[in-house]
Protein backbone atom coordinates (compact mmCIF):
# COMPACT_ATOMS: atom_id res chain seq x y z
CA UNK A 1 0.00 0.00 0.00
CA UNK A 2 2.86 1.90 -0.52
CA UNK A 3 2.27 5.44 -1.82
CA UNK A 4 -1.16 5.99 -0.47
CA UNK A 5 -1.78 7.83 2.55
CA UNK A 6 -2.98 6.54 5.70
CA UNK A 7 -6.39 8.44 5.22
CA UNK A 8 -7.05 6.65 1.79
CA UNK A 9 -6.28 3.74 3.53
CA UNK A 10 -8.52 4.10 5.70
CA UNK A 11 -11.08 5.13 3.38
CA UNK A 12 -10.45 2.06 1.67
CA UNK A 13 -11.05 -0.21 4.67
CA UNK A 14 -14.34 1.40 5.42
CA UNK A 15 -15.51 0.86 1.84
CA UNK A 16 -14.62 -2.91 2.69
CA UNK A 17 -16.51 -2.89 5.75
CA UNK A 18 -19.68 -1.54 4.83
CA UNK A 19 -19.63 -3.62 1.55
CA UNK A 20 -19.19 -6.45 3.94
CA UNK A 21 -22.15 -5.41 5.96
CA UNK A 22 -24.85 -4.81 3.07
CA UNK A 23 -24.13 -8.24 0.77
CA UNK A 24 -24.54 -12.01 1.71
CA UNK A 25 -22.09 -14.24 3.09
CA UNK A 26 -21.37 -18.05 2.55
CA UNK A 27 -22.83 -18.30 6.10
CA UNK A 28 -25.69 -15.98 5.37
CA UNK A 29 -26.58 -18.36 2.48
CA UNK A 30 -26.48 -21.64 4.95
CA UNK A 31 -28.91 -20.06 6.86
CA UNK A 32 -31.12 -19.47 4.45
CA UNK A 33 -30.88 -22.82 2.86
CA UNK A 34 -31.18 -24.27 5.84
CA UNK A 35 -34.28 -22.85 6.44
CA UNK A 36 -35.85 -23.44 3.33
CA UNK A 37 -34.73 -27.38 4.10
CA UNK A 38 -36.61 -27.33 7.70
CA UNK A 39 -39.76 -25.62 5.96
CA UNK A 40 -40.16 -28.24 3.34
CA UNK A 41 -40.31 -30.70 5.93
CA UNK A 42 -42.48 -29.07 7.87
CA UNK A 43 -45.05 -28.50 5.01
CA UNK A 44 -44.06 -32.38 3.88
CA UNK A 45 -45.32 -33.40 7.37
CA UNK A 46 -47.93 -31.14 7.89
CA UNK A 47 -49.54 -32.47 4.64
CA UNK A 48 -49.44 -35.65 5.23
CA UNK A 49 -51.17 -35.45 8.39
CA UNK A 50 -53.88 -33.21 6.86
CA UNK A 51 -54.06 -35.27 3.91
CA UNK A 52 -54.81 -38.44 6.55
CA UNK A 53 -56.91 -36.30 8.66
CA UNK A 54 -59.46 -35.57 5.27
CA UNK A 55 -59.43 -38.84 4.49
CA UNK A 56 -60.60 -40.24 6.92
CA UNK A 57 -63.25 -37.55 8.22
CA UNK A 58 -64.48 -37.90 4.23
CA UNK A 59 -64.87 -41.84 4.52
CA UNK A 60 -66.04 -41.75 7.49
CA UNK A 61 -68.87 -39.15 7.28
CA UNK A 62 -69.70 -40.89 3.77
CA UNK A 63 -71.75 -43.39 6.02
CA UNK A 64 -74.01 -40.53 7.20
CA UNK A 65 -74.08 -38.56 3.51
CA UNK A 66 -74.07 -40.94 1.19
CA UNK A 67 -75.77 -43.96 2.92
CA UNK A 68 -77.89 -41.74 5.05
CA UNK A 69 -77.60 -43.33 8.23
CA UNK A 70 -78.24 -41.53 10.71
CA UNK A 71 -75.37 -40.30 13.98
CA UNK A 72 -78.04 -41.01 16.43
CA UNK A 73 -78.73 -45.15 15.21
CA UNK A 74 -75.02 -45.64 14.49
CA UNK A 75 -73.68 -44.17 18.17
CA UNK A 76 -76.72 -45.63 19.80
CA UNK A 77 -77.21 -48.63 18.14
CA UNK A 78 -76.80 -52.03 19.08
CA UNK A 79 -76.44 -54.01 16.04
CA UNK A 80 -73.53 -54.25 14.03
CA UNK A 81 -74.43 -56.21 11.02
CA UNK A 82 -73.39 -53.73 8.00
CA UNK A 83 -74.34 -56.04 5.46
CA UNK A 84 -77.87 -56.56 6.67
CA UNK A 85 -80.96 -54.38 6.91
CA UNK A 86 -83.46 -54.56 9.62
CA UNK A 87 -87.15 -54.80 9.71
CA UNK A 88 -87.15 -51.61 9.03
CA UNK A 89 -85.05 -51.42 6.20
CA UNK A 90 -82.31 -49.24 7.71
CA UNK A 91 -78.66 -51.20 7.57
CA UNK A 92 -78.00 -52.12 10.86
CA UNK A 93 -74.42 -50.36 12.03
CA UNK A 94 -74.91 -49.93 15.60
CA UNK A 95 -71.35 -49.15 17.09
CA UNK A 96 -72.08 -48.65 20.78
CA UNK A 97 -71.44 -52.34 21.73
CA UNK A 98 -67.74 -51.49 20.47
CA UNK A 99 -67.47 -47.91 21.77
CA UNK A 100 -68.80 -49.59 25.45
CA UNK A 101 -65.87 -51.90 25.17
CA UNK A 102 -63.03 -50.04 24.30
CA UNK A 103 -63.84 -47.41 26.97
CA UNK A 104 -64.36 -50.40 29.17
CA UNK A 105 -61.30 -52.13 28.87
CA UNK A 106 -59.01 -48.61 28.48
CA UNK A 107 -60.43 -47.34 31.39
CA UNK A 108 -60.25 -50.82 33.26
CA UNK A 109 -56.48 -51.16 32.22
CA UNK A 110 -55.94 -47.54 33.70
CA UNK A 111 -57.22 -48.15 37.10
CA UNK A 112 -55.30 -51.36 37.70
CA UNK A 113 -52.49 -50.01 36.15
CA UNK A 114 -52.44 -47.06 38.01
CA UNK A 115 -51.59 -47.59 41.35
CA UNK A 116 -48.85 -50.26 40.28
CA UNK A 117 -47.08 -47.64 38.02
CA UNK A 118 -46.95 -44.97 41.01
CA UNK A 119 -46.06 -47.55 43.48
CA UNK A 120 -42.90 -48.99 40.90
CA UNK A 121 -42.28 -45.00 39.97
CA UNK A 122 -41.71 -44.15 43.57
CA UNK A 123 -39.75 -46.70 44.49
CA UNK A 124 -37.13 -45.64 41.28
CA UNK A 125 -37.27 -42.03 42.67
CA UNK A 126 -37.73 -41.97 46.34
CA UNK A 127 -37.21 -45.16 48.18
CA UNK A 128 -33.95 -46.82 46.50
CA UNK A 129 -33.04 -44.34 43.09
CA UNK A 130 -30.35 -46.21 42.54
CA UNK A 131 -31.28 -50.13 42.45
CA UNK A 132 -34.34 -48.89 40.76
CA UNK A 133 -32.56 -47.65 38.21
CA UNK A 134 -30.43 -49.99 37.89
CA UNK A 135 -32.66 -53.24 37.83
CA UNK A 136 -36.05 -51.47 37.11
CA UNK A 137 -35.51 -49.07 34.14
CA UNK A 138 -34.49 -52.13 31.79
CA UNK A 139 -37.66 -54.12 32.95
CA UNK A 140 -39.36 -51.17 31.89
CA UNK A 141 -37.58 -50.07 28.42
CA UNK A 142 -38.28 -53.97 27.71
CA UNK A 143 -41.94 -53.70 28.38
CA UNK A 144 -42.25 -50.96 25.99
CA UNK A 145 -40.27 -52.65 23.44
CA UNK A 146 -42.32 -56.12 23.44
CA UNK A 147 -44.47 -55.96 20.37
CA UNK A 148 -47.99 -56.08 21.13
CA UNK A 149 -48.70 -59.46 18.93
CA UNK A 150 -46.32 -61.01 21.51
CA UNK A 151 -48.77 -60.12 24.34
CA UNK A 152 -52.00 -60.94 22.08
CA UNK A 153 -50.04 -64.43 21.98
CA UNK A 154 -49.65 -64.61 25.89
CA UNK A 155 -52.72 -63.69 26.51
CA UNK A 156 -54.27 -65.78 24.00
CA UNK A 157 -52.45 -68.98 25.38
CA UNK A 158 -52.18 -67.86 29.09
CA UNK A 159 -54.77 -66.28 30.48
CA UNK A 160 -57.62 -66.73 28.32
CA UNK A 161 -56.95 -69.96 29.23
CA UNK A 162 -56.74 -69.41 32.90
CA UNK A 163 -59.94 -66.96 32.77
CA UNK A 164 -62.17 -69.99 31.56
CA UNK A 165 -60.90 -72.06 34.14
CA UNK A 166 -61.31 -69.82 36.93
CA UNK A 167 -64.91 -68.35 36.03
CA UNK A 168 -66.10 -70.12 33.16
CA UNK A 169 -66.82 -69.49 30.05
CA UNK A 170 -64.98 -69.23 26.79
CA UNK A 171 -62.14 -66.75 28.76
CA UNK A 172 -62.76 -64.08 25.90
CA UNK A 173 -63.81 -60.57 26.65
CA UNK A 174 -63.22 -57.68 28.94
CA UNK A 175 -61.34 -59.14 31.52
CA UNK A 176 -58.65 -60.86 29.26
CA UNK A 177 -58.33 -57.54 27.38
CA UNK A 178 -57.83 -55.41 30.63
CA UNK A 179 -55.18 -57.63 31.71
CA UNK A 180 -53.48 -57.38 28.63
CA UNK A 181 -53.49 -54.24 27.99
CA UNK A 182 -53.06 -53.63 31.81
CA UNK A 183 -49.09 -55.45 31.26
CA UNK A 184 -48.82 -52.88 28.32
CA UNK A 185 -49.69 -49.64 29.60
CA UNK A 186 -48.50 -50.00 32.65
CA UNK A 187 -44.43 -48.91 31.34
CA UNK A 188 -46.23 -46.16 30.15
CA UNK A 189 -47.77 -44.61 32.91
CA UNK A 190 -44.95 -45.51 34.75
CA UNK A 191 -41.76 -44.09 33.08
CA UNK A 192 -44.12 -40.56 32.64
CA UNK A 193 -44.87 -41.05 36.56
CA UNK A 194 -41.05 -40.51 37.04
CA UNK A 195 -40.02 -38.24 34.88
CA UNK A 196 -42.74 -36.01 36.76
CA UNK A 197 -42.01 -37.36 40.16
CA UNK A 198 -37.95 -36.42 39.50
CA UNK A 199 -38.88 -32.91 38.27
CA UNK A 200 -40.71 -31.86 41.59
CA UNK A 201 -37.37 -30.10 42.92
CA UNK A 202 -35.44 -31.58 45.80
CA UNK A 203 -35.70 -28.32 48.42
CA UNK A 204 -39.88 -29.30 47.92
CA UNK A 205 -38.86 -32.26 49.93
CA UNK A 206 -36.11 -30.85 51.99
CA UNK A 207 -38.47 -27.77 53.73
CA UNK A 208 -40.98 -30.80 54.72
CA UNK A 209 -37.83 -32.79 56.36
CA UNK A 210 -36.72 -29.56 57.88
CA UNK A 211 -40.25 -29.00 59.20
CA UNK A 212 -40.37 -32.59 60.84
CA UNK A 213 -42.75 -34.12 58.28
CA UNK A 214 -41.94 -38.03 57.86
CA UNK A 215 -40.64 -39.61 55.28
CA UNK A 216 -44.03 -40.90 54.03
CA UNK A 217 -45.63 -37.64 54.52
CA UNK A 218 -43.36 -36.03 52.48
CA UNK A 219 -43.77 -38.52 49.76
CA UNK A 220 -48.06 -38.60 50.17
CA UNK A 221 -48.24 -34.70 50.55
CA UNK A 222 -45.26 -32.70 48.77
CA UNK A 223 -44.15 -35.23 46.36
CA UNK A 224 -47.09 -36.53 45.02
CA UNK A 225 -49.06 -33.48 45.42
CA UNK A 226 -46.87 -31.35 43.21
CA UNK A 227 -46.12 -34.25 40.72
CA UNK A 228 -49.95 -34.67 40.15
CA UNK A 229 -50.61 -33.13 36.98
CA UNK A 230 -47.60 -35.16 35.17
CA UNK A 231 -49.08 -38.11 36.80
CA UNK A 232 -52.45 -37.34 35.27
CA UNK A 233 -51.03 -36.96 31.89
CA UNK A 234 -49.20 -40.07 32.42
CA UNK A 235 -52.53 -42.22 32.55
CA UNK A 236 -54.50 -40.46 29.74
CA UNK A 237 -51.26 -40.93 27.72
CA UNK A 238 -51.63 -44.77 28.78
CA UNK A 239 -55.56 -44.95 27.98
CA UNK A 240 -54.45 -43.01 24.44
CA UNK A 241 -52.58 -46.18 23.89
CA UNK A 242 -54.75 -48.59 25.28
CA UNK A 243 -57.74 -46.94 23.30
CA UNK A 244 -55.78 -47.31 20.15
CA UNK A 245 -54.33 -51.04 20.65
CA UNK A 246 -55.38 -53.18 18.34
CA UNK A 247 -53.72 -56.37 17.56
CA UNK A 248 -53.27 -57.64 21.31
CA UNK A 249 -56.81 -56.66 22.54
CA UNK A 250 -57.76 -58.66 19.04
CA UNK A 251 -56.71 -61.79 19.77
CA UNK A 252 -58.18 -62.03 23.19
CA UNK A 253 -61.25 -59.76 23.36
CA UNK A 254 -63.48 -62.67 21.45
CA UNK A 255 -64.73 -60.22 18.26
CA UNK A 256 -68.53 -61.05 19.21
CA UNK A 257 -69.81 -57.30 18.06
CA UNK A 258 -72.61 -57.99 21.08
CA UNK A 259 -73.12 -55.34 23.74
CA UNK A 260 -70.68 -56.97 26.71
CA UNK A 261 -73.19 -57.74 29.67
CA UNK A 262 -70.09 -58.94 31.53
CA UNK A 263 -66.29 -58.76 32.04
CA UNK A 264 -66.78 -62.60 30.93
CA UNK A 265 -68.41 -62.68 27.78
CA UNK A 266 -66.61 -62.07 24.26
CA UNK A 267 -67.18 -58.74 22.80
CA UNK A 268 -65.06 -56.29 20.75
CA UNK A 269 -63.59 -52.84 20.72
CA UNK A 270 -63.49 -50.28 17.61
CA UNK A 271 -60.27 -50.85 17.11
CA UNK A 272 -60.42 -54.96 17.02
CA UNK A 273 -63.48 -54.84 14.92
CA UNK A 274 -61.67 -52.91 12.39
CA UNK A 275 -58.69 -54.86 12.13
CA UNK A 276 -61.27 -57.58 11.57
CA UNK A 277 -63.70 -56.49 9.31
CA UNK A 278 -61.29 -54.53 7.00
CA UNK A 279 -60.52 -57.61 4.44
CA UNK A 280 -63.75 -58.70 4.19
CA UNK A 281 -65.31 -54.89 2.42
CA UNK A 282 -64.98 -53.51 -0.69
CA UNK A 283 -64.20 -50.21 -0.31
CA UNK A 284 -67.46 -47.71 -1.33
CA UNK A 285 -69.88 -50.02 0.02
CA UNK A 286 -71.65 -49.31 3.00
CA UNK A 287 -70.18 -51.92 5.46
CA UNK A 288 -66.56 -50.45 4.19
CA UNK A 289 -67.64 -46.72 5.12
CA UNK A 290 -69.42 -47.99 8.45
CA UNK A 291 -65.39 -48.94 9.44
CA UNK A 292 -64.13 -46.05 8.35
CA UNK A 293 -66.69 -44.48 11.12
CA UNK A 294 -65.25 -46.44 13.46
CA UNK A 295 -61.87 -44.78 12.64
CA UNK A 296 -63.35 -41.15 12.79
CA UNK A 297 -64.26 -42.29 15.93
CA UNK A 298 -60.62 -43.26 16.93
CA UNK A 299 -59.54 -40.51 15.46
CA UNK A 300 -62.01 -38.21 17.62
CA UNK A 301 -60.87 -40.02 20.93
CA UNK A 302 -57.41 -39.50 20.53
CA UNK A 303 -57.93 -35.58 19.83
CA UNK A 304 -60.15 -35.70 22.99
CA UNK A 305 -57.06 -37.59 24.80
CA UNK A 306 -54.55 -35.33 23.26
CA UNK A 307 -56.47 -31.80 24.43
CA UNK A 308 -56.50 -33.61 28.08
CA UNK A 309 -53.56 -33.81 28.11
CA UNK A 310 -52.85 -29.92 27.12
CA UNK A 311 -55.41 -28.91 29.41
CA UNK A 312 -53.49 -30.87 32.24
CA UNK A 313 -50.51 -29.49 31.29
CA UNK A 314 -51.71 -25.78 31.77
CA UNK A 315 -52.84 -26.00 35.02
CA UNK A 316 -50.21 -27.71 35.97
CA UNK A 317 -48.02 -25.28 34.83
CA UNK A 318 -49.78 -22.14 36.54
CA UNK A 319 -49.12 -23.77 39.71
CA UNK B 1 -3.47 -18.16 50.52
CA UNK B 2 -1.36 -19.28 53.37
CA UNK B 3 -1.30 -22.70 55.22
CA UNK B 4 -2.81 -22.08 58.74
CA UNK B 5 -1.90 -24.76 61.45
CA UNK B 6 -5.03 -26.74 62.47
CA UNK B 7 -3.96 -27.00 66.41
CA UNK B 8 -4.09 -23.81 67.15
CA UNK B 9 -7.41 -23.02 68.48
CA UNK B 10 -9.33 -21.14 70.42
CA UNK B 11 -12.81 -22.16 71.45
CA UNK B 12 -14.39 -20.75 74.52
CA UNK B 13 -16.98 -22.45 76.80
CA UNK B 14 -19.96 -20.86 77.40
CA UNK B 15 -20.81 -19.72 81.04
CA UNK B 16 -24.56 -19.46 80.31
CA UNK B 17 -27.45 -21.92 79.51
CA UNK B 18 -26.56 -24.52 76.61
CA UNK B 19 -29.15 -24.96 73.36
CA UNK B 20 -27.23 -27.37 71.95
CA UNK B 21 -23.69 -28.86 72.12
CA UNK B 22 -22.01 -30.84 69.52
CA UNK B 23 -18.49 -32.69 70.65
CA UNK B 24 -16.04 -34.40 68.30
CA UNK B 25 -18.37 -33.98 65.43
CA UNK B 26 -16.89 -35.51 61.93
CA UNK B 27 -18.38 -35.53 58.76
CA UNK B 28 -17.44 -37.41 55.87
CA UNK B 29 -18.47 -37.49 52.05
CA UNK B 30 -17.44 -40.93 50.98
CA UNK B 31 -13.54 -40.92 51.98
CA UNK B 32 -13.42 -36.65 52.24
CA UNK B 33 -13.42 -36.01 55.57
CA UNK B 34 -15.53 -32.41 55.61
CA UNK B 35 -15.91 -31.68 58.99
CA UNK B 36 -12.90 -32.56 61.99
CA UNK B 37 -13.38 -32.33 65.16
CA UNK B 38 -15.82 -29.83 65.57
CA UNK B 39 -16.74 -29.08 69.35
CA UNK B 40 -19.06 -26.38 70.15
CA UNK B 41 -21.31 -24.99 72.88
CA UNK B 42 -24.12 -22.91 71.62
CA UNK B 43 -26.31 -20.82 74.24
CA UNK B 44 -29.68 -20.52 74.64
CA UNK B 45 -31.88 -17.91 73.45
CA UNK B 46 -28.31 -16.31 71.27
CA UNK B 47 -27.44 -15.84 67.95
CA UNK B 48 -24.75 -18.04 66.98
CA UNK B 49 -22.98 -17.24 63.44
CA UNK B 50 -21.07 -19.53 61.76
CA UNK B 51 -18.58 -17.95 59.61
CA UNK B 52 -15.51 -18.78 56.97
CA UNK B 53 -15.05 -18.86 52.99
CA UNK B 54 -16.79 -21.11 50.68
CA UNK B 55 -16.12 -24.81 51.47
CA UNK B 56 -15.26 -24.49 54.84
CA UNK B 57 -17.58 -26.69 56.19
CA UNK B 58 -19.60 -24.12 57.95
CA UNK B 59 -23.04 -25.63 55.71
CA UNK B 60 -21.84 -28.97 55.98
CA UNK B 61 -21.93 -28.97 59.80
CA UNK B 62 -25.01 -26.77 60.19
CA UNK B 63 -26.60 -29.62 58.35
CA UNK B 64 -25.95 -32.20 60.83
CA UNK B 65 -26.85 -30.27 63.57
CA UNK B 66 -30.82 -31.94 62.71
CA UNK B 67 -29.72 -34.66 61.05
CA UNK B 68 -30.70 -33.42 57.62
CA UNK B 69 -27.02 -34.95 56.19
CA UNK B 70 -28.05 -38.49 57.38
CA UNK B 71 -28.57 -39.42 53.70
CA UNK B 72 -25.56 -37.70 52.24
CA UNK B 73 -23.13 -38.05 54.31
CA UNK B 74 -21.55 -40.09 57.35
CA UNK B 75 -21.73 -37.69 60.29
CA UNK B 76 -19.95 -39.41 63.81
CA UNK B 77 -19.49 -37.70 67.09
CA UNK B 78 -22.00 -36.66 69.71
CA UNK B 79 -24.60 -33.38 69.35
CA UNK B 80 -26.32 -33.40 72.70
CA UNK B 81 -29.71 -31.68 72.78
CA UNK B 82 -31.66 -31.55 76.62
CA UNK B 83 -28.95 -34.27 77.53
CA UNK B 84 -29.39 -36.34 74.99
CA UNK B 85 -27.18 -37.30 72.25
CA UNK B 86 -29.18 -36.85 68.97
CA UNK B 87 -26.49 -38.15 66.59
CA UNK B 88 -27.10 -41.77 67.97
CA UNK B 89 -28.55 -44.13 65.86
CA UNK B 90 -31.84 -45.10 67.86
CA UNK B 91 -32.95 -41.41 67.70
CA UNK B 92 -36.02 -40.36 66.13
CA UNK B 93 -34.82 -37.94 63.40
CA UNK B 94 -38.38 -36.58 62.70
CA UNK B 95 -39.23 -35.77 66.47
CA UNK B 96 -35.56 -33.83 66.71
CA UNK B 97 -36.91 -31.43 63.07
CA UNK B 98 -39.76 -30.65 64.95
CA UNK B 99 -37.27 -29.11 68.15
CA UNK B 100 -34.22 -28.28 65.74
CA UNK B 101 -35.68 -26.44 62.37
CA UNK B 102 -33.86 -25.18 59.45
CA UNK B 103 -34.37 -22.29 56.86
CA UNK B 104 -32.60 -23.14 53.88
CA UNK B 105 -30.17 -20.42 51.70
CA UNK B 106 -32.58 -20.17 49.07
CA UNK B 107 -36.60 -19.41 49.81
CA UNK B 108 -38.18 -22.72 49.65
CA UNK B 109 -42.13 -22.60 49.83
CA UNK B 110 -44.08 -25.13 49.10
CA UNK B 111 -46.48 -24.57 45.87
CA UNK B 112 -49.56 -23.97 47.59
CA UNK B 113 -51.12 -20.74 49.79
CA UNK B 114 -49.18 -19.00 52.53
CA UNK B 115 -51.98 -20.33 55.01
CA UNK B 116 -51.05 -23.54 53.71
CA UNK B 117 -47.54 -23.19 53.62
CA UNK B 118 -47.59 -22.54 57.65
CA UNK B 119 -50.36 -24.98 58.61
CA UNK B 120 -48.46 -28.33 56.23
CA UNK B 121 -46.24 -29.19 59.22
CA UNK B 122 -48.76 -28.29 61.67
CA UNK B 123 -51.01 -30.93 60.29
CA UNK B 124 -48.59 -33.52 59.75
CA UNK B 125 -47.99 -32.82 63.53
CA UNK B 126 -51.80 -33.72 64.29
CA UNK B 127 -52.98 -29.90 64.93
CA UNK B 128 -56.18 -30.45 63.27
CA UNK B 129 -58.12 -27.38 65.73
CA UNK B 130 -59.42 -24.64 63.20
CA UNK B 131 -59.35 -21.79 66.55
CA UNK B 132 -55.28 -22.94 67.16
CA UNK B 133 -54.63 -23.01 63.04
CA UNK B 134 -55.38 -19.95 62.76
CA UNK B 135 -53.64 -18.48 65.68
CA UNK B 136 -50.55 -20.32 64.92
CA UNK B 137 -50.85 -18.63 61.13
CA UNK B 138 -51.08 -15.03 62.49
CA UNK B 139 -48.73 -15.67 65.52
CA UNK B 140 -45.69 -16.96 63.47
CA UNK B 141 -46.37 -14.40 60.55
CA UNK B 142 -46.11 -12.01 62.98
CA UNK B 143 -42.84 -13.13 64.18
CA UNK B 144 -41.41 -13.57 60.86
CA UNK B 145 -42.77 -10.13 60.17
CA UNK B 146 -44.90 -10.66 57.30
CA UNK B 147 -47.97 -10.29 58.88
CA UNK B 148 -49.02 -7.07 58.12
CA UNK B 149 -47.59 -7.59 54.07
CA UNK B 150 -49.61 -10.73 54.27
CA UNK B 151 -52.67 -10.88 56.19
CA UNK B 152 -55.07 -10.32 53.68
CA UNK B 153 -53.69 -12.66 51.05
CA UNK B 154 -53.20 -15.86 53.23
CA UNK B 155 -54.76 -17.92 50.38
CA UNK B 156 -52.85 -16.66 47.78
CA UNK B 157 -50.07 -18.41 46.15
CA UNK B 158 -46.38 -17.89 48.38
CA UNK B 159 -44.97 -18.38 44.69
CA UNK B 160 -46.45 -14.86 44.26
CA UNK B 161 -44.20 -13.41 47.38
CA UNK B 162 -40.75 -11.36 46.80
CA UNK B 163 -38.00 -13.52 47.69
CA UNK B 164 -37.61 -11.76 50.93
CA UNK B 165 -41.29 -12.16 51.94
CA UNK B 166 -40.98 -16.13 50.82
CA UNK B 167 -37.65 -16.13 53.21
CA UNK B 168 -39.86 -14.87 56.13
CA UNK B 169 -43.01 -17.25 55.00
CA UNK B 170 -40.05 -20.25 55.71
CA UNK B 171 -39.00 -18.74 59.18
CA UNK B 172 -42.82 -18.21 59.67
CA UNK B 173 -43.04 -21.70 58.99
CA UNK B 174 -40.52 -23.06 61.53
CA UNK B 175 -41.77 -20.76 63.93
CA UNK B 176 -45.22 -22.35 63.93
CA UNK B 177 -44.06 -25.13 64.96
CA UNK B 178 -42.58 -24.28 68.10
CA UNK B 179 -38.79 -25.56 67.90
CA UNK B 180 -36.60 -25.09 70.39
CA UNK B 181 -33.62 -23.98 67.68
CA UNK B 182 -33.74 -22.53 64.52
CA UNK B 183 -30.98 -23.36 62.13
CA UNK B 184 -30.35 -20.77 58.97
CA UNK B 185 -28.25 -21.32 56.48
CA UNK B 186 -27.39 -18.09 54.72
CA UNK B 187 -30.97 -17.38 54.57
CA UNK B 188 -29.74 -13.55 53.06
CA UNK B 189 -27.59 -14.53 50.77
CA UNK B 190 -30.17 -14.31 47.44
CA UNK B 191 -32.16 -11.53 48.82
CA UNK B 192 -31.55 -8.02 48.43
CA UNK B 193 -30.03 -5.83 51.30
CA UNK B 194 -33.35 -4.41 52.12
CA UNK B 195 -34.59 -7.95 52.45
CA UNK B 196 -32.07 -8.71 54.59
CA UNK B 197 -32.09 -6.48 56.96
CA UNK B 198 -35.60 -7.14 57.09
CA UNK B 199 -34.67 -10.70 57.96
CA UNK B 200 -32.15 -9.55 60.12
CA UNK B 201 -34.45 -7.45 62.37
CA UNK B 202 -36.79 -10.61 62.42
CA UNK B 203 -33.74 -13.02 63.79
CA UNK B 204 -33.01 -10.42 66.80
CA UNK B 205 -36.75 -10.25 67.64
CA UNK B 206 -36.92 -13.97 67.80
CA UNK B 207 -33.68 -14.14 69.90
CA UNK B 208 -35.73 -13.47 72.79
CA UNK B 209 -37.56 -16.62 72.61
CA UNK B 210 -35.81 -18.91 70.36
CA UNK B 211 -31.50 -19.78 70.28
CA UNK B 212 -30.79 -19.32 66.64
CA UNK B 213 -27.78 -20.90 65.06
CA UNK B 214 -26.63 -18.72 60.82
CA UNK B 215 -24.02 -19.50 58.65
CA UNK B 216 -23.05 -16.31 56.58
CA UNK B 217 -20.85 -15.46 54.21
CA UNK B 218 -21.58 -11.57 55.05
CA UNK B 219 -19.06 -10.40 57.81
CA UNK B 220 -20.96 -7.46 58.61
CA UNK B 221 -24.49 -9.32 58.79
CA UNK B 222 -22.33 -11.80 61.75
CA UNK B 223 -21.08 -8.48 63.18
CA UNK B 224 -24.35 -6.98 63.53
CA UNK B 225 -26.59 -9.88 65.05
CA UNK B 226 -24.32 -12.44 66.22
CA UNK B 227 -23.59 -13.21 69.85
CA UNK B 228 -21.13 -15.59 69.64
CA UNK B 229 -19.61 -16.49 66.07
CA UNK B 230 -17.55 -19.62 65.05
CA UNK B 231 -14.74 -19.57 62.64
CA UNK B 232 -14.73 -22.36 60.11
CA UNK B 233 -11.24 -22.83 57.56
CA UNK B 234 -10.90 -25.70 55.78
CA UNK B 235 -13.30 -27.99 57.70
CA UNK B 236 -12.19 -27.21 61.02
CA UNK B 237 -13.37 -24.82 63.82
CA UNK B 238 -10.75 -22.56 64.23
CA UNK B 239 -12.01 -20.05 66.32
CA UNK B 240 -15.15 -19.23 68.74
CA UNK B 241 -15.75 -16.13 70.87
CA UNK B 242 -18.19 -13.31 71.57
CA UNK B 243 -18.93 -11.68 68.24
CA UNK B 244 -16.83 -8.52 69.46
CA UNK B 245 -14.23 -10.55 70.16
CA UNK B 246 -13.79 -11.83 67.48
CA UNK B 247 -14.35 -8.54 65.00
CA UNK B 248 -12.06 -6.50 67.33
CA UNK B 249 -9.79 -8.43 68.76
CA UNK B 250 -8.77 -12.28 67.52
CA UNK B 251 -6.42 -14.70 68.84
CA UNK B 252 -5.83 -16.43 65.63
CA UNK B 253 -4.23 -15.58 62.69
CA UNK B 254 -6.78 -17.01 60.00
CA UNK B 255 -9.37 -15.77 61.81
CA UNK B 256 -7.72 -11.82 61.24
CA UNK B 257 -6.66 -12.70 57.76
CA UNK B 258 -10.32 -14.22 57.21
CA UNK B 259 -11.94 -10.83 58.59
CA UNK B 260 -9.78 -7.99 57.68
CA UNK B 261 -10.23 -9.69 53.65
CA UNK B 262 -6.54 -11.26 53.39
CA UNK B 263 -8.93 -13.98 51.77
CA UNK B 264 -12.07 -16.05 51.55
Amino acid sequence: MEGIKPEANDKLKMDGIKKELRNPSKATHQDYFGKTISYICIAFVGLLVLSILYFITTRGLATFTQDHVSLWAFLSGSNWNPGMLDSHGNPEIGALPMIVTSFSVTVLAALVATPFAIGVALFMTEISPRRGTKFLQPVIELLVGIPSVVYGFIGLSVIVPLIRHAFGGTGFGILAGTIVLFVMVLPTITSLSIDSIRSVPMYYRSASLALGATRWQTIHKVVLRAATPGILTAIIFGMARAFGEALAVQMVIGNATLMPHGLLTPSSTLTSQLTTGIGNTTMGTLPNNALWSLALILLLMSLVFNIIVRIIGKRGSLK
Amino acid sequence: MQDYSFDEKHIVHIPTEKALTTEDLQVYYGKNHAMTDASLEFPRYRITALIGASGSGKSTYLRSLNRMNDAIATVEGKIIYRDTDINSKKINVYEVRKHISMVFQRPNPFAKSIRENITFALKRNGIKDKAELEYRVENSLKSAALWDEVKDDLDKSALALSGGQQQRLCIARCVAMKPDILLLDEPASALDPISTAKIEETLKQLRKSYSIIIVTHNMQQASRIADYTAFFHMGHVLEYDKTENIFTNPEIKATEDYISGNFG
